[in-house]
């Protein structure tokens, strides 16, 4: 299973993806330059990602928790996720996120 | 500013800092402690104060809040000395040896050993990412209160979602001559009784409220005239006048002045060696997440390890001439009455 993953100077980085493991941590363990604070219990917004549009609707919906850290992602858009609550799954396979800017 | 002196300064009050204040303590070194934050507990008491920790050998849970409130116990004895809310901003090195250390709030201290337990780095605001806000920051645009008469008779925006940003809006709001608050959406991570206070008002008519994003600053010479929002709903962007802008998005953890420290990194973490945990920089140390090692694992459990083979060294250097004799808490007299328990 494989991600895509582009960084925050437009690079594609294709990513092999293990089921289980949450998308942060797929992007993290390949080492691309994403902070997630928090190591992935959702209260920081530095794992902040945007979804591909085709992905959108394809993915888990936003849960409150979530939602309420998404308050402090930086450049918030309709897309945006925190890549922490999406978990690698075979429907997820060939997900496109884009890495989103980090708080000055 | 005279120079506080003392044994060991640890920069950084999360676990590893305060374990740190035994390990050393337990050798006879007095240590003062320096935080960003205005809390002890680093991490633990940003982001997990109320999450279940679960790999603290010996404590099958506790929360970062109590681990946080149990290290302050357990240092107690040693009547270490906290200097919260303050940043360390310059390190330099002595002819007598002794390294002096200066914070941002103007306090010196002069020591022989260094610690730094800095985690992520020092926590610091958020900042709007606008390309160009560095030029209101400061004077228009604002990421604390120093002073609330700075804003009297001001018309202030203010941003955030959270404790922050409604208490300040509480706040200032008598003061100011109009104030607005705004969040991307009408639902707030704060205190209910702070939001039913601001939406009284706003029924009140004396806050508004605006669901949106900042887009854009305008005006000159560091001085705001205006702003731009885009409206959540979607709808067209609107021009909203003020004087000043108050932002409350939180905090993030940076690097900060310990970059300019003259120490090896490795991508923004300290160097150190795995038998001292010394730096590059003989006398200055570094444990817990801030140190980097082969096969280094960010857990609470290996800065306490770290802790306590760096206290070793850090004795060699602050008491140079002593022998250090390794005992155990369990058999030793001596350490018992350090620890002011009956033996």
């Amino acid at each position: 299973m494989k991600i895509n993953v582009i960084d925050r100077e437009g690079r594609q980085h294709e990513l092999e993806a293990t089921p289980g493991w949450k998308i942060m941590e797929v992007i993290r363990e390949a080492g691309l330059d994403i902070k997630a604070e928090c190591g992935g219990c959702c209260v920081c917004s530095t794992c902040h990602v945007y979804v591909d549009d085709a992905w959108l609707d394809r993915l888990p919906a936003i849960e409150e928790d979530e939602e309420e850290i998404l308050d402090d992602a930086c450049e918030l858009k309709p897309a945006s996720r925190l890549s922490c609550q999406l978990k690698m799954a075979e429907e997820l396979d060939g997900l496109t996120v884009t890495l989103a800017p980090e708080w000055a | 500013m005279d120079a506080i002196k003392t044994d060991v300064v640890i920069v950084g009050a999360g676990p590893c800092g305060l374990f740190a204040v035994f390990e050393l303590g337990l050798l006879d070194l007095k240590c003062h402690v320096v935080d960003v934050l205005d809390k002890p507990g680093g991490q633990c008491a940003e982001f997990y104060p109320e999450k279940p920790i679960y790999d603290i050998p010996g404590t099958p849970s506790c929360t970062g809040q109590e681990l946080t409130d149990r290290l302050l116990q357990q240092i107690r004895p040693f009547d270490p000395e906290f200097h919260y809310g303050e940043m360390v901003e310059s390190l330099e090195k002595l002819e007598n040896g002794n390294w002096l250390l200066r914070t941002d709030g103007g306090k010196v201290f002069e020591a022989p050993v260094v610690v730094i337990a800095a985690g992520g780095g020092s926590f610091m605001p958020k900042k709007v990412t606008l390309p160009n806000a560095a030029e209101f920051e400061g004077k228009s645009l604002f990421y604390a209160v120093r002073k609330m008469e700075n804003f009297r008779d001001k018309r202030l925006l203010i941003v955030g979602g959270g404790d922050s940003a409604l208490d300040w809006t509480l706040n200032l709001q008598p003061l100011a001559k109009s104030t607005t608050l705004m969040h991307r959406r009408q639902e707030f991570r704060a205190a209910p009784d702070s939001v039913n206070k601001a939406f009284g008002m706003v029924d009140a008519g004396g806050l508004s409220f605006i669901a949106g994003n900042l887009s854009g600053l305008h005006g000159s010479d560091g001085q705001l005239e205006a702003v731009s929002i885009k409206p959540t709903d979607g709808g067209e962007e609107i021009h909203h006048e003020c004087d000043n802008l108050l932002v409350f998005y939180g905090l993030t953890m940076k690097l900060g002045p310990i970059a300019g420290f003259g120490l090896n990194l490795h991508e923004n973490r300290i160097v150190v060696d795995t038998e001292k945990f010394e730096t590059s920089v003989p006398g200055i140390f570094a444990i817990g997440d801030i140190n980097w090692y082969p096969g280094k694992l960010k857990l609470i459990l290996s800065g306490f390890h770290e802790a306590a083979l760096m206290a070793q060294q850090a004795k060699r250097i602050a008491h140079p001439g002593q022998k250090v004799l390794f005992q155990y808490t369990t058999t030793s007299t001596a350490l018992v009455s350090k620890l002011g328990v009956a033996a």
